[in-house]
């Protein structure tokens, strides 16, 4: 590859007005985090173009890391040339011999935005094709459907040459759209949900519950590697793991079999709630779906609900399983997910959980007993740590 | 010593062996014990599994850990033979495989296999078109071996997966052994079902090794047993050896990456050296060979007395494959290339790692021409 830099297209955050330059700044710290691994690459952000400069770093692996990265509609490995035609063509002569091989296409698309420029687009295709032609034998033109697309772009302060666009995984940059906290199980849907939220631009914090000895170890390592499948989207992502044993068992003991599971969700929600004031959240994301399971009803939901009045996303509501299982094969959480280690919600469902429970039962279930110094103690006994890809997969980095 | 005989095994890598026995004394517990002991055994072994598919470029689940090249062959044939026997049992491969593919189908002929062994041209090669040609409707494998152990003839893997993609009943295995860390190749692009690589070969350990298996693609195990490795590969996994051959795959891929073209260079630099022997013929082919591996005989001088001789000057190579030396029969691939019987018998392979120096090819042309010039007097 001998591209010199790679060219961002931003993607919605163009259209966002006055709050442009906070999107764009957002973007670049992706980027930037996206790409750490390449000290020597330099990011240029403008308003409408961002690029990153590889100074020898490896284009190809930076191209492989922008395409996870929310906020990009498109990029491409670039070369910067003087405007002079005759670098220019230099370039393009180049970059085009590069890519050719016995049988290929090609085509020119120029555009220039610098109005100045001596050629105006369809000279532009002309001169360069022209040149083009005469200088690789067998190369032939196809505007229609080329192997090779050489874009040649004139803008103010020089020319770009490029010869391929690679589609970005649009959405908003992660951060642009506030805070808020996942409620992240190790089943399929939770880390889709957090995904698609984070495609939108929402920071996400994720909040587990764990009861050892109920759960084992392996079902909470479990659940450090999907965060960090998700942290290689953001860069890193928080995860709270709430210690949630004690109040289960109360639980067990203090409300009638079929409403247990109705008031752990409760309690969770609760709990989740605490964990996103103390942390600057403004919402909760869940991975529901509508009718998937008992807690999934709409009597469920709205006897769950109950307890908080913030705002509670479902990015999966609508969607089928399968559907969501496509996602989560995606984005590589899928494998991860079907593992079979116990978790705090398959542990202690009950036999045959209501469907449709009522508010006012589980309210008056839930009188008898004051959950609030467990609550108060599980917020405070919660162990928070902040998930970085590639970390603690190793255990001794040096093994590998 | 100069040790010219990489591609009979290579010697680990101080790394390697450090990674093995922290694993073994640290991490030893059984991945399938419940408690931490085991999780941890288990992570590493997941760990192992997904940096070796991240390397070859394919998926964590698509890797099976075996006990080397010649389990993951005959897991591979046998495999989709048993697995597959009732829709057809037809098999073609080449006349140039590994004794563990040749063996393996071999066996499977005794079991009513039809078995189609498609020759070489000269240069060692296979054409598609006589594989094309020797597909029936009940053909189920097609196995190609990529580098050929012997004479460091490549195949053309690429274009029998095209060919093989109009035919998606017959699955495609390649027997990597020889190419992986030198001449990689993109499984999913080439249409490979089944791939085999064994981790001594490029400075791992003996008794490690792996198998790629395409996601979709079912096969028998060999080893009946408690479901280990996706239940394709069973018995407790070889955890520190696992680990141990990861590090050896990274490794040796920096190296490739930083040292390919000087080791095209020490060949090289070899084979100019031998072509100034008169009584030297040199069997590896001209162009698009594999970058470590070259073939050749003295006329009228003994394979076996030759690699004596260079071994009193500390320089190790081996008389045709390794595994096959010892029964002083003529190689088969030689043969199957039409070299005359007394050349076959008398063939010397040199192979090399990227730890081989140009000094070290250097010395070694000298002594081969000293040795020539000796052993012309004794033998005349």
């Amino acid at each position: 590859m001998m591209y010199d830099r790679i060219l961002i297209r931003y993607g919605e955050i163009s259209t966002k007005g006055r709050n442009r330059n906070k999107f764009i700044d957002k973007l670049r710290k992706s980027v930037r985090k996206a790409i750490e691994e390449f000290p020597n690459a330099v990011i240029q952000a403008d308003r409408d173009r961002m690029y990153v400069l590889l100074n020898g770093e490896d284009g190809v692996q930076v191209c492989d890391r922008l395409k996870k990265v929310f906020g990009i509609q498109s990029f491409s490995p670039a070369i910067k040339v003087e405007k002079d035609i005759e670098k220019m063509k230099q370039a393009a002569l180049a970059l085009v011999s590069d890519l050719f091989s016995e049988g290929k296409t090609f085509k020119i698309t120029g555009k220039r935005s610098d109005k100045s420029f001596e050629l105006d687009t369809n000279e532009i295709n002309h001169e360069f094709g022209g040149y083009l032609l005469n200088r690789i034998t067998d190369l032939k033109v196809d505007v229609r459907n080329p192997d090779i697309n050489l874009q040649i772009e004139v803008r103010e302060e020089a020319a770009y040459l490029s010869a391929e666009t690679i589609r970005g995984a649009a959405g908003l940059p992660v951060g642009s759209s506030g805070k808020a906290m996942l409620m992240l199980s190790g089943g399929i849907d939770s880390p889709v949900a957090g995904y698609l939220s984070m495609k939108r631009g929402v920071e996400v914090e994720a909040v587990h519950f764990a009861s050892p000895p109920f759960t084992s170890e392996r079902a909470k390592q479990k659940v450090i590697d999907l965060t960090q499948k998700l942290a290689e989207v953001s860069g890193q992502m928080v995860l709270h793991i709430i210690p949630f044993t004690e109040i289960q068992q109360t639980i067990h003991k203090q409300v009638p079999a079929n409403y247990t599971m109705t008031t752990t969700r409760r309690l969770m929600l609760r709990i989740t709630d605490r964990i996103r004031e103390k942390n600057g959240g403004l919402a909760i994301i869940t991975g529901e779906s509508l009718g998937q399971v008992a807690s999934q009803t709409l009597e469920s939901m709205y006897a769950i609900n109950e307890v908080t009045s913030t705002p509670i996303l479902r990015p999966l509501i609508t969607m089928d399983k399968t559907d969501i299982m496509d996602i989560a094969a995606k984005i590589d959480t899928l494998e991860i997910s079907n593992l079979p280690y116990e978790d705090c919600c398959t542990v202690f469902v009950p036999s045959s959980p209501k469907t449709k429970p009522k508010l006012e039962k589980v309210q008056h279930f839930e009188s008898y007993f004051d959950f609030e110094p467990l609550i108060e103690k599980a917020v405070n006994d919660t162990e928070t740590i902040i998930v970085k890809p590639g970390m603690g997969q190793q255990l001794e980095e040096d093994l590998f | 010593m100069i040790y010219f005989d990489n591609s009979a095994t290579t010697k680990p890598f101080n790394e390697v062996l450090d990674s093995f026995i922290k694993v073994s004394s640290s991490y030893f517990g059984n991945p399938s014990s419940l408690h931490q002991v085991g999780g941890q055994a288990e992570k590493l072994l997941s760990q192992a599994h997904a940096q070796i598919a991240k390397i070859l470029g394919v998926k964590t689940s698509e890797i099976v850990f075996t006990s080397g090249g010649t389990e993951g062959n005959n897991l591979a044939i046998k495999g989709i033979a048993m697995e597959h026997r009732g829709r057809g049992k037809h098999i073609i491969t080449t006349e140039i495989e590994h004794d563990s593919v040749r063996n393996s189908v071999k066996q499977l002929e005794d079991l009513g296999f039809e078995v189609t062994y498609i020759p070489v041209t000269k240069d060692g090669r296979v054409n598609p078109a006589d594989i094309e040609r020797a597909i029936r409707h009940d053909t189920i494998l097609v196995s190609v071996i990529h580098i050929n152990n012997e004479v460091g003839s490549v195949q053309p893997i690429q274009e029998i997966g095209t060919l093989l993609k109009d035919f998606p009943k017959i699955y495609f295995h390649v027997d990597h052994v020889q190419g992986v860390g030198k001449l990689p190749i993109d499984f999913y692009r080439c249409g490979i079902d089944l791939c085999t690589i064994s981790g001594h070969k490029f400075h791992g350990l003996k008794g490690t090794g792996a198998l790629f298996v395409k996601d979709g693609v079912r096969i028998s195990s060999l080893l009946s047993g408690g479901g280990q490795e996706g239940k394709r590969r069973n018995g407790t996994e070889n955890v520190a050896g696992m680990v141990a051959m990861a590090k050896a795959l990274r490794m040796s891929e920096d190296l490739r990456k930083q040292k390919f073209d000087r080791l095209r260079e020490i060949l090289g630099t070899i084979k100019a050296g031998l072509k100034q022997i008169p009584e030297a013929t040199i069997h590896t082919p001209d162009n698009n060979e594999a970058p470590h591996i070259l073939n050749f005989s003295l006329k009228g001088i003994k394979a076996e007395v030759f690699v004596h001789a260079l071994e009193q000057e500390g320089i190790y190579v081996s008389t045709t494959s390794a595994c096959s030396s010892k029964r002083n029969a003529p190689s088969k691939t030689l043969i199957a290339m039409g070299v005359p019987t007394d050349q076959a018998e008398s063939a010397i392979r040199i192979s090399l790692s990227y730890e081989n120096t140009l000094q070290e090819a250097e010395q070694a042309v000298k002594a081969i021409q000293n040795s020539v010039k000796q052993l012309r007097e004794v033998m005349k």
